[in-house]
């Protein structure tokens, strides 16, 4: 009997942070993005793209070291992926366990794409989008947003 | 505080009481001065003539008074001032805003900004509420709204009079009919949610094929800058112009629209025709304003 390949980890267990699993597979760097994290930013990434999943086939993983997301922070990504875990680490070990959900009003995390929209000016607001059923709604244009959200990620 | 920015914000009742609200001033001879002893900012960023003119007129009835600023370059926004600060100083001077702006939502951020109501009077492609109540105001004086038929001509695209109004009428369980040059139809997210509020909506290549089965036929301006070349705008006007031809066989009591000004999309042959309602919509804009000057200083 041949013995195939040792199995191994593709990403190391992280002591301290967040693990965030089951990410719609290619999402990965947008989910960066709307954290708000950056190459620029402190944070010790860890990040899996395009890996086998029972459930989803193919999902991406990000691992953040010492840093421990906040509810409002997850559920953004919930816009572009939706069936995200998230798992704050403590030592080693899965502390908390939770889902994302898709926040009823997004302020600054989308940009509008209408240009004539009021809220790509100067004027001192931050971009404001209510969820709704068929996508994302302007709060100053009411312009809709319903397909390639990710693109519109400020 | 209450500020009148969309028609998105209105319920049918609402709808309805504002309507009722605006009848009752067009047929009273003793109009109550709401309005006595306030001043109303006429902020006008962008061109308009009946809109200032009408609000200005329903301001001075309802016994108050107005000041204006009649563009860009009258103002201190020229100089780099934002709109939220704009706002935020005028609501000092007076007792409530009417706001044209050439930016959609900019009625929005000023009703954030303002101590004072807010009315918006057209945010460039976006809403313009008052000419939609107008426009059911006017369909209302021949017709019950529930359940008619309402063809939607012209400039359906760039149309913000077309789409707010399809939006209202979105309440009344009517049947949209939309005849739109290529290129200029109704965009997509108009009509995934005018679907869902349960609006059908049939597109028509000619208006000569559903404007027997119409009540209403509400025509928009075509704009020369829309078009390729002067050719193709001219072609494209003459096919969907009305006239008393297109309008021989129509329904007793149909009655044609338009938010005016227009250029050339209705014969001025149209003009005598019972049919034609479109000055009589333009007059309307008083006693709805009136309404609307009303309930907000409420």
């Amino acid at each position: 009997m041949t013995e195939g390949p040792p199995r191994q980890l593709l990403v190391s267990p992280i002591k301290d942070g967040t693990v965030i699993d089951h990410i719609t597979a290619g999402e990965a760097l947008n989910v960066l993005k709307i954290l708000g994290i950056t190459g620029t930013t402190n944070e010790r990434l860890s990040i899996a793209t395009n890996v086998v999943s029972k459930d989803m086939r193919r999902k991406d993983i990000v691992k953040i070291e010492e840093r421990e997301l906040m509810t409002e922070e997850v559920d953004r990504i919930a816009l572009i992926a939706p069936r995200a875990t998230i798992n704050i680490i403590r030592e080693y070990r899965v502390v908390e366990k939770k889902g994302v959900e898709i926040p009823s009003i997004l302020i600054g995390v989308v940009r509008c794409p209408n240009p004539g929209c009021i809220s790509n000016t100067e004027e001192p607001i931050e971009s404001r989008f209510e969820v709704v059923e068929k996508g994302l709604r302007c709060y100053y244009c009411d312009n809709l947003i319903t397909r390639d959200i990710a693109r519109h990620i400020i | 505080m209450y500020h009148i920015i969309s028609i998105l914000d209105f319920s049918r009742e609402q709808i309805d009481d504002l309507l009722e609200k605006a009848r009752r001033i067009d047929e009273t001879t003793e109009i109550e001065r709401s309005l006595e002893g306030k001043q109303v900012a006429l902020l006008f960023f962008e061109p308009s003539t009946r809109t200032r003119m009408s609000f200005a007129s329903a301001v001075s009835r309802l016994g108050g008074t107005t000041i204006c600023v009649d563009s860009v370059e009258g103002s201190s926004i020229i100089k780099g001032e934002t709109l939220a600060d704009t706002v935020r100083v005028v609501s000092g001077y007076v007792d409530a805003i009417v706001l044209r702006h050439p930016k959609e939502g900019a009625a929005r951020l000023a009703s954030e900004f303002a101590t004072v109501p807010v009315i918006n009077a057209g945010d460039g492609a976006g809403q313009h509420p008052s000419q939609t109540l107008l426009d059911l105001y006017t369909i209302r004086q021949s017709m019950a709204l529930e359940g008619i038929n309402v063809g939607l001509i012209g400039d359906l695209r760039y149309g913000r009079t077309a789409h707010s109004l399809a939006q209202a009428l979105s309440h009344y369980n009517v049947n949209l009919f939309t005849i739109a040059p290529n290129g200029l139809e109704l965009p997509e997210t108009i009509q995934i949610e005018l679907n869902d509020m349960g609006t059908e909506i049939c597109e028509c290549a000619e208006v000569k094929d559903v404007i027997r089965d119409l009540d209403v036929l509400y025509v928009t301006r075509l704009q020369r800058e829309r078009f390729p070349d002067s050719a193709t705008f001219v072609n494209v006007q003459q096919s969907y112009q009305v006239t008393p031809q297109l309008l021989s066989g129509v329904r007793d009591n149909m009655i044609v629209l338009h938010p005016l000004p227009r250029a050339g999309e209705i014969d001025p042959a149209v003009d005598s025709l019972p049919h034609a309602r479109y000055f009589e919509q333009a007059r309307n804009g008083i006693p709805v304003r009136m309404a609307m000057l009303t309930e907000v200083m409420q």
